[in-house]
């Protein structure tokens, strides 16, 4: 079995969610605000209590250390969080001198205080942050909300190329359609306590 | 030298200048009176009724009757932590994590005092194992509430730092770490400065009583530092105690983030 799956997971108002995302796909989530997105998300981060069953390569997520779980199936909240006065604190070692260009950050910026950067600064460091942990999954919590069209589509395709080149199962939610044309292999919408797929589905 | 003796009715002249002070409140209308009266009858009152217990319990001397009084003690304080913290655990476990840390802080520490420092016959001779424990108490009651309360407040005000420390799969305890650094500073903060200012600014109540009761200044010096240095360090152990169960209890069996298990008092 190859990446993240999900058999009758429930978690607040859905229930019974099955699901497989593949490594290096893009699953697509969208659906009403408070319909339960990111609260499947947490589930899948196992930040929430929440019933059924969640494999990623075909390992429980109940058999490993919830610490290293998350390691490996990484969520990137819609506003993450900094609490080190620096931003370079915040990274591993090495990951604050491979900055990706794609990213459109000066390589200076580990040195900033957190405090200067703006809302889509810390949104695209956020991605970089999650992805210097090498994990096997992502969890994407509407990626691009704070970013301008053009930067939303520098970072789409930076990611998909991390996502394809990892081979990185990901479920990322989102909101507008063209974005999800462009990024998802399948896409599901929520609705009352059920995914509906809209395309792509198996 | 024999300590002075004082009358019931000299008493009541200090009481006559609160009155005073009731009184010139009430006027300007400073709205304290009430309080001002109700907290002078409590003093009197429940100073006089442990008058009587102590003078009681130092006659009879029985272990039974000191412990049962040591109980009372550690359970009133343990209340007492629970009431002042604005945010706390749901059920048994705010009153239980603070009694815990207080019950094996600052009996461990005065027992220790008791047999290898100061060393009475028998070692829990009332005169010395009440007060020392009450000191103990009181200071470390207050270690522990300002410490426990810190942390509840913190992790209810900064989830989203908590939760996204653990999406990058930190353990609960690296998750915390920044919190848990805060609330132990905020119980140990009153000794360190006590500790700080004794002496120059202030001369600390047991010292002063001490010598009004007319011990050398040289001996209630040394008891004042004996005092100091263990009731640090009872107040240190039992908020590190209380830190560490009461973050631990923040947390479930898989490392989540539960701020359900805390209740706004």
């Amino acid at each position: 079995m190859t990446g993240l799956v999900l058999e009758n997971v429930s978690v607040g108002a859905l229930r019974e969610v099955s699901l497989t995302v593949p490594g290096g796909q893009v699953v697509c989530l969208s659906g009403p605000s408070g319909s339960g997105k990111s609260r499947l998300l947490r589930a899948l981060a196992d930040l929430e209590p929440h019933g059924g069953r969640i494999f990623l390569k075909g390992t429980n997520q109940l058999d490993m250390p919830a610490h290293q779980w998350r390691g490996r199936v990484v969520m990137v909240p819609a506003d993450s969080q900094w609490w080190f006065d620096e931003v370079g604190a915040h990274f591993p070692d090495k990951a604050g001198q491979r900055l990706p260009p794609a990213l459109g950050l000066p390589p200076e910026v580990m040195a900033w205080s957190v405090s200067r950067l703006s809302s889509g600064e810390r949104q695209r460091l956020a991605l970089w942050r999650a992805l210097s942990l090498e994990p096997q999954a992502l969890l994407l919590d509407e990626p691009t909300a704070n970013l301008d069209g053009e930067t939303t589509k520098a970072i789409e395709a930076w990611l998909l190329g991390e996502i394809r080149q990892r081979q990185l199962a990901t479920l990322w939610v989102a909101h507008d359609p063209a974005q999800i044309q462009r990024v998802a292999s399948a896409h599901y919408r929520i609705h009352g306590a059920r995914l509906e797929p809209v395309y792509g589905s198996d | 030298m024999e300590v002075i003796d004082l009358a019931w009715w000299k008493l009541a002249l200090a009481a006559l200048l609160i009155l005073a002070l009731a009184v010139t409140g009430h006027v300007s209308r400073l709205g304290i009176t009430r309080s001002l009266l109700i907290a002078t009858t409590r003093t009197i009152i429940q100073l006089a009724l442990i008058g009587l217990v102590l003078e009681a319990l130092f006659a009879s001397s029985a272990f039974y009757w000191i412990a049962l009084l040591a109980l009372i003690m550690l359970l009133v304080a343990g209340r007492e932590v629970v009431a002042r913290q604005s945010r706390r655990l749901r059920g048994r476990w705010a009153f239980g994590i603070g009694t815990g840390a207080m019950f094996v802080s600052s009996f461990t520490v005065t027992v220790l005092a008791l047999t290898v420092v100061i060393g009475p016959e028998p070692w829990y001779a009332p005169q010395y194992a009440i007060p020392l424990l009450g000191m103990m108490l009181g200071n470390t009651m207050t270690g522990v509430s300002l410490a426990l309360d810190r942390l509840n407040e913190s992790v209810w005000r900064q989830q989203a730092v908590v939760e996204n420390r653990l999406m990058l799969g930190q353990t609960w305890r690296q998750a915390l770490e920044d919190i848990r650094r805060e609330a132990m500073r905020s119980g140990m903060m009153p000794s360190i400065n006590a500790m700080a200012a004794a002496g120059i600014v202030s001369l600390p109540g047991m010292m002063t009583g001490q010598i009004l009761a007319g011990s050398p200044p040289a001996v209630a010096v040394k008891y004042q530092i004996l005092v100091m240095l263990i009731i640090t360090a009872g107040t240190g152990f039992g908020a590190l105690i209380a830190v560490s169960w009461g973050g631990r209890r923040l947390f479930d069996e898989r490392q989540r983030l539960r701020l359900d298990r805390l209740v706004k008092t």
